[in-house]
Formats: structure tokens, C-alpha cells, sequence
């Protein structure tokens, strides 16, 4: 065995090493308790993996200069792009807000496709006159291409719509769907053509790498905002794919584990919101209700009788409460009230009022994002509960405090015949009263109007979330 | 193929599919608390990409394939970076709060 031979095996042994390191991370990040130590193993392994490669380009280019060719315009590149996406990365997660995590998290997500692409892309230049291709290559290839450069278009879209830069009502182009059936079409009969001749053709997988791009475009387009987050778990998911594909072209073992890691968590991830919002991901896709944000639909109170509560009032009820559940939705997010809700909290617990918070599943932007955003706030951990660990507990809630929530908590899911029916919901309506801090009757994401806001125990504060809850705040102070 | 790149081809084939059968196992545990968090280092994980960038920038020949790879070492290395320091920063909140609970009656009430 060589020096370099060496080498060769110690580098494999970390590429294993790390994903390893990637598994164990994943499974750290089960508890709260464990999941930044989860993540800090995941990065170790990261940093090990390299590291190592790191050696092994740097052994290649001492011990072997004629068989591989490095040179030092090559360390030129490496170095350049790493201090370049290393630069841009660290300072835009630093200073990105909380609030904005879901589009930053959407853009990592894209340069990873978009890096996984561009992999098989310049393979690709490698064999073109180079002779027949065999078909496993070039199906590895192709698949890595298409995967990667529809997550890469398709994720920036996602990203856009959720700051902002692209409306997030769904967006239909005349004829989109035929122009994304045709775009399927074409690259079906390119690829097919590739792996029939086996001939290398750069024209063809420029055709292929064009459509994909367009593909990603046209599918995310029609996509309203309020689903955003299944789409970008759905995209995470096809990168992890892509990469998987990438390892495959290069021959790379350890991208090939964490390709397949992250293509099966996030396959998990976006079943399980879906799942949530009662919608089928394939629905989502095709744009099912094809409604659009809950902000935008902003019309006059329709049918049932609505009572309407002053700010005064509902602080009387919020202070004379024990138990007090808060319910906060996609409303509160939007208007970035996280801080004024930990604040009224706080407030009432000051006076002896025992609060809670009731997380559904799908509130906020993402699953989870409003654990975040509240754990932002310092709200405490252990008040933040569960769909199926609060739901017993609104019979003995004095008041639940719904903030900018409205599909998760109608009764209606409750009965077949709605477009909400089945979906899981938190259980508001069985708390003594009810107070909902609401923009305006304006319908949730499913179009239909919410039982809970004509129930006669519900009580409705027409306020954007901030400044209702800081209306509320000042008036329990004010007793 | 010749019987080497048909093992070689296996073995990949042997490796993806259980890595994805781990990846099923091991994420399903997760609370829906933690989504966001593991959507967004799952994100991370797949910067592991960033190896087949330098790979292929080492051996880069020509303008078109330089440009290339510098173009995708920049992206994977925004992917790691980034990735792994805004999960961190989301997972940190998490542990402020679990490090400082607040005191005994809530804990009481929360196991009735």
C-alpha cells in the first residue's frame, strides 16, 4: 500500500465517520433537551467530512501530480467559493429575524440543489466526446439534473413568495398547467432519447436542465402563501434527493447516506403537515382550494351572530381567569405579536392566572415555527403544549385566547361535509369562553366560515394581533 | 458493464436504500415541537454536498468546468454555514427556556 492508498482509506473511514455523526445527530434532535448537542454532532461530522476531503485533495496533489492533476488554481477555487458561500451564509443566518427563517431556511435550500446540479452538470462536460455513456451513469445524471434544478427554481420562488417579493396569492398563468405537462413531456422524450443511444449530447441536457428550471418555476408559482411550508419541506426533501443522485455520478458514498438521510426526513416532514391541514400533498401540489392567505380574504361578518368585544371587557375575563389557554395561529406570525403575547402572559400570571399555550401542529409558517417563535419571545418551554396534551384541558379553561387562528380551531372538522372535516383541531369551543383577536371575519385558508366565531361564548376582538394584544395588556394594567 | 462496476453499482443502490430506511426510522421520532428545527438541519445535512464540490473543483479543467465548480462550492458552503448556524440559533432559544423552567406550579398542573 502506497501513502496515498492510505490516505484513501482513512479519508472513507471519516466520510462514514460523519454520516454516523449525522444519524446520531438526527436522533438527538427527538427532545428538546438534547436537540442543539444533536446538532452540534451533525456539524462535527460535517466539519470531519471536509476536513478529510480536504486531505485527500491536498495527498492527491502531492503523491499522485500525474494521475490527478491538481493544481493550485484548483486550491484558488475551493478556497474562493468557501470563503464566498461561507461569508454569505454565516451573515445572513446571524442577522436574518426569527420571523424571516422559514424563506432563509428555502434559500440554503436552493444553492444545495443548486449545487447538487451543477455536479452532474460538469460531469456531464467530462463525457461529452468522450464515448458511449452507460446507462446507470447517465440515468444518475439526468436524475440529478432534473431534481436539482427544479428544487433550485422551485424553493427560490418559495422563498420570494414568503418575503414578500412575489405576491403569495397563487399566481396562475394562462395555460400553466398545459406549459408544465409540456415541459414534463419534453424532458421525458430527451431523457429517453440520452438513454437509448447512449451518446452524450449537450444540447439534450441543456434541453432537459432548462425545462427542469422552468418546472420548478411554473410548479411553485400556483402555490399560495399558506402553504408555502409544505412546499419547502416537500423541495428539502428533493434535495436531499439530488444530492443522493450527485454521490451516485461521483461515485460518493457519504453523499449518497446523507442524500437519502435528508430525502427521507423530509418526505416524513411533509406528509405530516399535510396531514395536519387534512390535504393530500398531491392536492397541495396541484393547488386543490387554490385559496390564498388568510390576510387577503378580509370581508363584512357573514351569517350566525357575531358578538363583538371591547378591549376593556375582554382584560376583565383575561384577570379574573385561573385558567387561561392561549391559542395563537398564523394571524400572530404574520403580525409578529410573538413578544406583546409573552408579554400580556406574563402580565396575567403576575395576578395569579395560570396561562398555557395550545400549539396545533401546522400554526405558523412551518410545523413548529411558532414554538420557535414563542420560545423567541422567552416564553417558557414548558407552557407551550400539544394539540393532544391541551385538548383535555380546554373543559377547565376559564378563557381561551385565540389569537390569528381559524381553520385549527373550527368545530365543523368535527362532522363530514366540510372541506375541514377530519382535519385535527384544537378544542376551543369547550372552554367556558372564548375571545378572538381577529383582523375581521375574513375566512381561513379552507373558504368557509368558523363556527367558533358565532358560538355564544366567543367573543370577538377586531384587532391586528399586536396591537390587540397591546390593547389588552394596557387594560389589564389598568384594573 | 463490467462485473466490478455492476458491484460497485449494487453497493451504492445497497447503501442509498438503507440510509433512507434509517433516515424513516430515526425522524419519525421527532416532536412536532421540533419540526421547524429539523427541517432546518436536515437542511444543513444535505450541505454535505459541498464534498462533491471540491472534488470536482480539484480536478477542474477549463473555464466552463472552473466556473462550474467555484459556483457550486460557493452554494454548498452557504448550505453548511448557514445551516447549521440559523438551526443553532433556533435550538438555542429551546434550551434557555428548558434550562430555566418556570417554578413548581406549572409543572404540577401540567401533570394532571
Amino acid at each position: 500500500m502506497t501513502t496515498l492508498d492510505v490516505i484513501e482509506i482513512l479519508v472513507r473511514i471519516a466520510w462514514l465517520a460523519g454520516a454516523v455523526a449525522f444519524v446520531i445527530g438526527l436522533a438527538r434532535m427527538n427532545s428538546p433537551a438534547t436537540a442543539r448537542n444533536g446538532n452540534l454532532v451533525s456539524a462535527g461530522g460535517m466539519v470531519l467530512a471536509i476536513g478529510a476531503t480536504a486531505i485527500l485533495i491536498l495527498g492527491r496533489q502531492q503523491l499522485a501530480p500525474e494521475s490527478f492533476g491538481i493544481r493550485a488554481s484548483s486550491w484558488a477555487l475551493i478556497i474562493g467559493g468557501i470563503v464566498i458561500g461561507g461569508g454569505l451564509g454565516l451573515y445572513t443566518a446571524r442577522v436574518v429575524k426569527m420571523t424571516a427563517m422559514p424563506q432563509l431556511v428555502s434559500l440554503f435550500n436552493a444553492v444545495g440543489g443548486g449545487a447538487a446540479a451543477l455536479i452532474a452538470i460538469d460531469d456531464y462536460f467530462r463525457l461529452v466526446g468522450g464515448g458511449e455513456v452507460r446507462l446507470d451513469e447517465h440515468i444518475f445524471i439526468v436524475l440529478d439534473v432534473i431534481i436539482g434544478s427544479i428544487t433550485f427554481t422551485g424553493s427560490l420562488i418559495a422563498s420570494g413568495k414568503l418575503q414578500g417579493l412575489i405576491p403569495g396569492k397563487p399566481i396562475l398563468i394562462p395555460g400553466g398547467r398545459l406549459v408544465t405537462v409540456a415541459l414534463a413531456g419534453v424532458t421525458v422524450v430527451a431523457a429517453a432519447i440520452l438513454f437509448v443511444t447512449g451518446t452524450p449530447s449537450l444540447p439534450l441536457i441543456a434541453l432537459i436542465l432548462a425545462a427542469a428550471l422552468v418546472f420548478g418555476v411554473t410548479m411553485t408559482l400556483p402555490i399560495g402563501g399558506a402553504d408555502m411550508p409544505v412546499v419547502i419541506s416537500l423541495l428539502n426533501s428533493f434535495t436531499g434527493t439530488a444530492v443522493a443522485m450527485a454521490g451516485f455520478v461521483i461515485d460518493n458514498p457519504v453523499l449518497i447516506i446523507a442524500g437519502a438521510l435528508v430525502g427521507a426526513s423530509g418526505a416524513i416532514l411533509t406528509k405530516l403537515m399535510a396531514d395536519a391541514m387534512n390535504r393530500s400533498v398531491i392536492n397541495i401540489m396541484i393547488g386543490g382550494f387554490g385559496g390564498g392567505d388568510e390576510a387577503a380574504a378580509a370581508g363584512g361578518p357573514e351569517g350566525g351572530s357575531v358578538r363583538s368585544l371591547g378591549a376593556d371587557d375582554a382584560a376583565i375575563q383575561l384577570a379574573y381567569a385561573q385558567h387561561v389557554i392561549v391559542v395563537p395561529g398564523y394571524g400572530l406570525a404574520v403580525a409578529q405579536a410573538q413578544h406583546a403575547v409573552r408579554e400580556l402572559a406574563e402580565l396575567l400570571e403576575d395576578r395569579g392566572v395560570d396561562v398555557k399555550y395550545a400549539i396545533h401542529p401546522v400554526a405558523g409558517r412551518m410545523p413548529g415555527h411558532m414554538n420557535v417563535l414563542l420560545a423567541e419571545a422567552n416564553v417558557p418551554y414548558p407552557q407551550l403544549k400539544e394539540m393532544d396534551d391541551i385538548n383535555p384541558e380546554f373543559e377547565r379553561a376559564d378563557v381561551a385566547l385565540v389569537i390569528g387562528a381559524n381553520d385549527v380551531t373550527n368545530p365543523a372538522a368535527r362532522r363530514p361535509g366540510s372541506p375541514v372535516s377530519g382535519m385535527p383541531i384544537l378544542d376551543v369551543d369547550k372552554a367556558k369562553s372564548i375571545i378572538v383577536i381577529k383582523r375581521s371575519m375574513g375566512r381561513g385558508y379552507a373558504g368557509i366560515d368558523n363556527e367558533l366565531y358565532t358560538n355564544d361564548k366567543t367573543g370577538m376582538l377586531f384587532a391586528d394581533a399586536k396591537e390587540g394584544l397591546a390593547a389588552l395588556t394596557a387594560a389589564v394594567k389598568a384594573l | 458493464m463490467t462485473p466490478d462496476q455492476i458491484d460497485a453499482l449494487i453497493t451504492a443502490l445497497t447503501i442509498f436504500t438503507l440510509a433512507i430506511l434509517v433516515g424513516f426510522a430515526v425522524i419519525s421520532k421527532v416532536p412536532a415541537t421540533l419540526h421547524t428545527p429539523l427541517m432546518s438541519g436536515a437542511n444543513s445535512i444535505h450541505g454535505i454536498v459541498l464534498v462533491g464540490a471540491m472534488l470536482i473543483a480539484a480536478e477542474a479543467r477549463g473555464g466552463i468546468s472552473q466556473a462550474l465548480s467555484l459556483i457550486a462550492v460557493a452554494f454548498a458552503t452557504m448550505n453548511v454555514v448557514g445551516g447549521y448556524v440559523v438551526t443553532d440559533r433556533m435550538l438555542q432559544m429551546f434550551r434557555k427556556k428548558a434550562a430555566a423552567p418556570k417554578p413548581a406550579a406549572d409543572d404540577a398542573e401540567s401533570a394532571s
